[in-house]
């Protein structure tokens, strides 16, 4: 096996990439038009029918996909085949009120698995190593995308699922892993306690990482790859649009290698919907042009990004997608869960009949986020006793980790005590510095 | 025959009890009595004086969170067992005390003042009242 897991694909050469995406974008947008009610309609309110898309250079007509539509088609309006031929479903964590599902068919799963195995082979690995995957498992794609995947290369896959980390350490020594895929906080805090249970990198057999599903900076990278004596490698994805394999990092460290003929990428000024070119940061937006039960056209990922067509010393010519440097939107990514401000501000509603002003304060310690959230008290939920204000935070924590999926420190503060810039509240200090 | 007291959210962070402190008197206002119940991230300021209302309102304007509850002001005999003596008779009644701290105020020289928040005013101004306590009227606060 060589370095790469498809080169006909990954090292295909631009026009023919081109020619293989049109056609099956094409033919995709026939069946998104036949099978999706939905979506034919935003088609129809555009005065686009399947006969004006001709190719990649028609996709710009399409209306976008957004997660508002995801919610309003909550659960099966935009699923494009029979349920009798769908096999999975994936949700993702933690959103306001109803979650974002997707539906796979067995080809579907076939691809995602095939993305990943292009991931894994870009990090060395082959049916020789031992793939320890550290995500949970479960709705998140996480560790059904990474198992999925290690089995396809062959590798000996121990499907440890997160926590526990002294057992993964265990196995890790006592079963020899090779490589490891989780989240890289976690990763970070695996370093750590290697450390601390007096073992150094020479006691494991680890040589690569494939870590995803939250920002992390170059720093963190560099930390990682000392504490556990490895190459760690970044992976993207969206259970929108399939899970982690969307794009991912070959052995150059710069950039993730789009899977383009599966993902067709672009890049759009978010606020007016205009495509800009390669190079131009913007909002990524993504195209499933194989997916067969889920196959959303143009979704805008809110995914804040630049492409670059530059060739990659690695050899091949898929596009790469730099590490997302923000949101066009304001969710937070804190532990790997989606956070967003509304959901904050639902919880608060039902404290006090005016919201109360509010501020996040996300940092990290220890390579692990923090996250509290402080309240501006107000007259109707003050009240003379210790006792009722620890209740009251006690309650209002509860609340949010039952509305967020994690739990958030609550600190209630004076009125007026939180900054305004220009009469507004500043409603998020993020101390993390993943962007620098 | 209650009195009337603030309770102040106050943060935990320095400069804070300075500037509610700094208001009051600007505003002419005497404290009679006060105690701070702290936790690790706040406390609360609670303050018996001698223009209530007024006292709200100028903390009010100033954006802190303020709220306004009915204690008792208790007089005892300033000797060894004068506290005890109170707190039997409250327990005879079956009265719990919620929190108890002492006042600045001396009416006379060998009393002492008690601020009292029980879980039932009625009950504990019949009992102790009927033990010939003297319970301090808001009137009584300018002195």
């Amino acid at each position: 096996m060589g370095k790469y897991w498809n080169e006909q694909i990954e090292c295909m050469d631009r026009d023919q990439m081109k020619a293989l995406q049109s056609e099956r974008l094409v033919k995709q947008v026939q069946h998104v038009w036949d099978n999706v009610p939905y979506y034919r309609k935003k088609m129809e309110e555009k005065g686009v029918t399947p006969q004006d898309i001709n190719g990649i250079e028609d996709l710009y007509k399409l209306p976008f996909l957004s997660k508002a539509d995801l919610r309003d088609a909550y659960p099966y309006g935009l699923l494009a085949k029979p349920l009798s031929e769908c096999v999975r479903i994936h949700s993702t964590s933690g959103t306001t009120g109803k979650r974002v599902v997707a539906f796979y068919t067995q080809n579907d799963v076939d691809m995602w698995e095939d993305c990943v195995a292009r991931a894994i082979t870009a990090a060395g690995g082959t049916n020789d190593d031992v793939c320890q995957v550290a995500y949970g498992y479960g709705l998140f794609t996480g560790g059904a995308g990474l198992h999925g995947g290690s089995h396809k290369v062959g590798c000996l896959t121990l499907p440890m699922s997160s926590g526990n980390t002294e057992r993964q350490i265990q196995f890790m020594q006592d079963l020899g892993a090779t490589i490891l895929c989780c989240t890289p906080s976690y990763a970070a805090y695996i370093g750590e306690t290697v450390k601390k249970m007096g073992l150094t990198p020479d006691d494991l057999k680890l040589k690569a990482g494939i870590f995803g599903a939250e920002p992390w900076t170059e720093e963190m990278r560099q930390q990682i790859q000392r504490s556990l004596g490895i190459k760690a490698y970044d992976i993207y994805g969206l259970t929108e649009s399939s899970g982690p394999g969307v794009a991912f990092e070959c052995e150059c460290q710069h950039g993730m290698h789009i899977n383009e003929d599966n993902f067709i990428a672009e890049i759009i000024n978010p606020e007016t919907g205009e495509v800009l070119p390669d190079g131009e940061k913007g909002e990524l937006v993504f195209t499933s042009i194989t997916k067969e039960a889920f196959p959303l056209l143009r979704y805008r990922t809110r995914d804040i990004c630049v492409l670059t067509r530059e060739k990659c010393s690695c050899g091949r010519t898929l596009v790469r997608m730099a590490k997302p440097m923000g949101r066009s939107d304001d969710m937070l990514i804190i532990r790997g869960v989606n956070v967003f401000p509304s959901q904050i501000e639902t919880v608060l509603l039902k404290m006090s009949n005016a919201t109360p002003n509010y501020q996040i304060v996300v940092g990290r310690e220890n390579n692990t986020d923090t996250f509290e959230i402080r309240v501006e008290i107000t007259d109707e939920m003050f009240n003379d006793t210790i006792r009722s204000i620890e209740e009251l935070e006690r309650k209002i924590s509860q609340d949010m980790l039952s509305v967020l999926g994690i739990k958030a420190k609550i600190r209630l503060v004076e009125p007026n005590s939180i900054p305004r810039s220009e009469g507004k509240a500043v409603r998020v200090i993020d101390n993390r510095k993943l962007l620098d | 025959m209650t009195v009337k007291q603030l309770s102040v959210f106050v943060e935990n962070r320095p400069g804070r009890l300075s500037a509610i402190t700094e208001l009051l008197g600007n505003a002419g206002i005497n404290i009679r009595a006060m105690s701070i119940a702290d936790t690790k991230d706040f406390g609360i300021l609670r303050l018996i004086v001698d223009n209530a209302e007024k006292s709200v309102k100028v903390l009010k304007d100033e954006g802190c969170s303020v709220t306004l509850s009915n204690v008792l002001v208790l007089r005892i005999t300033d000797r060894p067992g004068g506290l005890a003596e109170a707190m039997k008779v409250l327990y005879s009644y079956n009265i719990s005390v919620e929190y108890m701290y002492a006042a600045f105020i001396n009416t006379e020289s060998n009393t002492a003042c008690l601020v009292l928040r029980v879980d039932d005013n009625d009950k504990a101004i019949t009992a102790l009242e009927e033990k010939g306590y003297k319970l301090l009227s808001q009137n009584e606060l300018g002195l």
